[in-house]
């Protein structure tokens, strides 16, 4: 990890950390911030697979969507404990991420993002269709998980902080991955496949390993969006949550996971601003950004570099 | 002595066109055999199908006794069946030394670690830094290798195929594009290591051929028309036809 990678994202952390205490104490405040730190993890860990492995997605919004029905399912059962929904929510996002990218990662190209594409739909009309959990209209958690038994996730700033250190843990976990020797052969395979094949790499199990840490953090952040806004609806695996968060990723920039933690934060606070100057916010938001994309080739951080 | 590699009557046809007829040839350790023919000969696709590259219609290949004819690229490179590539093929977004330090690190150890940074591995980076040192670029480690001037990337390709301390070297055309100083010194290199494994190469540059081979055979049109010392190839009125006349 170089410094001036690692210096960005500790920057943000510790704006992210002072927050509440400057005036973004209020419950709106706190509650976009959430959601942005959230989506952080997922940005990240999609990152993961575009950056790192080469691996475009068009499916994320389904890993969060397995965690957070996997809380849904567990909440119906009388099963509320933090300690036990979370691992099983972030195993369900990994067993769905390993099933569908074992067919997956088969393919490449094109052909991946349809793919993806199609089991991130099969999963979002597998929601919508399950009347038990209130299939379109969602289903409502009457509270937060517990934790070891305890309320505390009920607290605004203790929620806050704990959507905090797992977006640190993320960025700390994704980094260390790509810099490891398991990430090395992912770079190197979707740098030059057939190089990384000389030298006797077969990217196809790296490649699954990581679609399945990507799918696991989804999951995890999926299982921290239904306890943020206490609900869940099919509405979060839908194919343009999916391509949100890819533009998240490409946004903040490829070069690794800060990349993705910026373009995360950005979307969803540009959007909220814009959207509270205007009804048509989406006028001004889609040539943003279309703006960004021809301008900004390394992305938001490859900005901040120049 | 027996041999490294055999390849087994391989035949290759894209679609009518026989690209490659009933070749068998061996090599054994310790000795260059080159394949020389004119362009369209056939010689990439020979090779592509002895890496693995390219799956042959029939035939086999066999490598330290092992029939590889069903094995991948990947699966070969780990047996120790290292190529370079005619076009060169590199990581260009890293550095020199971590080319190699990939190759490396295919060879030592599991490469399902996830969490010690891969770039401070000190025994990956000295043997990668031995094998750079070994081609006369180790004062280019840290460079990118997108940076590195034509000469040097062809350098790089041969570090990494050093690296991977393979039992057969698959050269295709290692010296193309190379000037002449540039290719003296790969031809002396080449002739050091050799006896470490041994080398099947494609080459155009006739004089390097004769510098470095023990056995030359001649592919025309997919098939071998002639086998032997290079001094036999060189008197083979066929193979003056075929093609060393074209030079004369």
């Amino acid at each position: 990890m170089r410094w001036r990678d690692a210096s960005l994202p500790l920057l943000v952390f510790a704006a992210l950390a002072i927050a509440p205490f400057i005036g973004f104490g209020q419950g709106h405040a706190l509650t976009l911030l959430a959601r942005a730190m959230i989506f952080g993890m997922a940005a990240m860990s999609l990152s993961l697979l575009v950056g790192g492995a080469g691996l475009v997605s068009l499916g994320h919004a389904a890993m969060l969507g397995v965690g957070a029905y996997a809380v849904v399912v567990l909440d119906h059962a009388g099963v509320t404990e933090a300690l036990v929904v979370l691992p099983v929510a972030v195993l369900a996002a990994a067993l769905f991420a390993l099933l569908t990218g074992a067919v997956a990662i088969r393919t490449s190209g094109v052909h991946f993002i349809m793919i993806t594409l199609a089991f991130g739909q099969m999963a979002f009309f597998t929601t919508s269709s399950l009347a038990i959990y209130g299939g379109d209209d969602g289903y409502t958690l009457f509270s937060r998980m517990e934790v070891a038994g305890s309320r505390f996730l009920e607290g605004r700033l203790a929620f806050h902080f704990t959507c905090l250190a797992l977006l640190a843990g993320t960025w700390l976990l994704v980094q260390a991955l790509l810099d490891s020797r398991f990430g090395r052969v992912l770079r190197a395979a979707q740098q030059n496949e057939v190089r990384a094949q000389a030298v006797g790499f077969a990217p196809y199990r790296y490649r699954l390993v990581a679609y399945v840490i990507a799918g696991a953090i989804g999951g995890m952040a999926g299982v921290l969006l239904s306890q943020a806004a206490e609900f869940v609806a099919p509405a979060y695996l839908t194919w343009q949550r999916s391509g949100d968060l890819l533009f998240m990723v490409i946004l903040g920039g490829l070069a690794g996971p800060h990349g993705a933690l910026v373009g995360a934060l950005a979307i969803v606070l540009i959007e909220e601003w814009l959207a509270e100057l205007t009804e048509h916010w989406r006028m001004i938001f889609g040539p943003m950004l279309i703006l960004c994309v021809f301008f900004l080739r390394g992305g938001l951080v490859g900005l901040l570099r120049r | 002595m027996s041999a490294l590699l055999e390849l087994r009557g391989l035949s290759k046809r894209f679609g009518g066109l026989a690209v490659t007829q009933d070749v068998s040839l061996s090599l054994a350790l310790g000795e260059v055999h080159a394949l020389i023919g004119p362009n369209g000969a056939g010689k990439t696709t020979l090779i592509h199908q002895v890496s693995g590259t390219l799956a042959p219609d029939a035939g086999q290949v066999v490598f330290l006794g092992e029939d590889v004819t069903a094995l991948g690229l990947a699966a070969r490179a780990r047996r120790g069946l290292a190529r370079s590539f005619q076009i060169t093929c590199l990581l260009p977004g890293f550095s020199a030394l971590e080319n190699v330090a990939l190759a490396v690190q295919a060879r030592s150890g599991s490469s399902f670690r996830f969490f010690r940074p891969a770039r401070g591995e000190a025994a990956l980076n000295a043997r990668a830094m031995a094998a750079l040192d070994e081609m006369g670029l180790a004062a280019r480690a840290g460079v990118p290798a997108s940076a590195l001037s034509h000469g040097e990337k062809r350098q790089l390709e041969l570090a990494i195929a050093l690296a991977m301390e393979p039992r057969v070297l698959l050269l295709d055309e290692p010296l193309a594009g190379t000037g002449a100083e540039e290719a003296e010194r790969l031809i002396a290199l080449l002739r050091g290591l050799k006896q470490r494994f041994g080398i099947l190469l494609i080459e155009h540059d006739m004089p390097a051929v004769f510098a470095l081979a023990d056995r030359i055979s001649v592919l025309a049109q997919g098939k071998v028309i002639a086998s032997g010392t290079p001094d036999a190839i060189r008197a083979d009125a066929q193979v003056r036809a075929a093609y060393l006349g074209d030079d004369e």
